[in-house]
């Protein structure tokens, strides 16, 4: 798990907060590659490797301002993880987008019913990125 | 295949190369890759990415990479005498994924051909399939080092030149 709290900290050049992403992917590459294109657009960003995980940090931590989130994981998928975040009252209202390598309608139209809040085609380009960052804000 | 004159210069370390020459040389080496087909326009995003505030986040991708793919080629690689399809195909998406990401179009498609055998539940399919997929990857992963080792010489350049 890697987080840049230390370095911008809060507070952006206006004087708001920094948007606060969480990031989970279980490929290496994948985080490496959404942490930089959500940190060169200035999010602060915290990444993990699993489901698990981001329900331990987001039950510890509730200033998370977006998920972004893998769909293909072992264990808990990124639509469970969306379920689980919908289902609970503290997290709910935390905008969740779906990454797939996989462009399969009938995915995305689950996660988009379950409420996600984007679904996002792997490789993920900085424009994805803020074309999506624009609307939640 | 790098021309003579390079392969010879690249040998001698210390070799007082131009800092443009070496820059020349690096993409020489990238343009014939695109053009080999080992990478795609996806390793130039991974590019655009790596700027001053991140000077190393390509060859840290690169790395992440390769470290991934010899995980997984290693795992494809034991027992081979009784093939679990869904297993393989589980290890293979996942190498999908990260050529994918990274711009390695020969892997990605090596890993595209092998899903389609697993799906068949073909096992010589799929033997077949994975020494394709290591053939391109260990091409790629031998380019990717003297690319790196370029890319090495040229920042040390740059700081000797600012110090």
């Amino acid at each position: 798990m890697s987080s840049s709290r230390g370095g911008n900290g809060r507070g952006g050049g206006e004087g708001e907060r920094q948007i606060h992403v969480l990031a989970v992917d279980d490929s290496s590459v994948d985080r490496a590659m959404i942490a930089r294109i959500l940190r060169s657009a200035k999010y602060r960003v915290t990444t993990v490797d699993s489901g698990k995980k981001a329900l331990e940090l987001l039950g510890l931590e509730p200033d998370v301002n977006m998920i972004i989130t893998d769909y293909w994981m072992p264990e808990m998928t990124g639509y469970e993880l969306l379920k689980r975040v919908k289902e609970s009252s503290e997290l709910r209202e935390i905008p969740v987008v779906i990454m797939s390598s996989e462009n399969v309608p009938n995915r995305i139209n689950r996660c988009l019913a379950e409420g996600a809040e984007d679904f996002l085609l792997k490789p993920v380009r900085p424009s994805d990125v803020s074309r999506l960052c624009s609307r939640i804000r | 295949m790098l021309p003579l004159c390079s392969r010879v210069l690249l040998s001698h370390p210390f070799s007082p190369m131009s800092l443009m020459a070496l820059r020349e040389q690096l993409n020489m080496l990238v343009n014939s890759m695109y053009i080999e087909g080992l990478l795609d326009q996806q390793f130039q995003q991974l590019q655009m990415l790596q700027d001053a505030s991140s000077p190393g986040f390509v060859a840290e991708v690169i790395n992440l990479f390769c470290e991934d793919a010899e995980r997984i080629l290693t795992e494809l690689t034991k027992d081979q005498a009784v093939v679990d399809f869904q297993k393989v195909d589980a290890y293979v998406h996942q190498l999908k994924g990260s050529s994918s990401s990274v711009g390695a179009q020969n892997v990605k498609l090596a890993c595209i051909q092998f899903r389609q055998f697993c799906e068949e539940n073909n096992k010589d399919g799929c033997l077949n399939a994975l020494n394709v997929v290591k053939h391109h990857y260990y091409l790629l992963r031998n380019k990717f080092d003297t690319m790196l080792q370029l890319e090495q010489r040229i920042q040390a350049y740059d700081s000797k030149q600012q110090n």
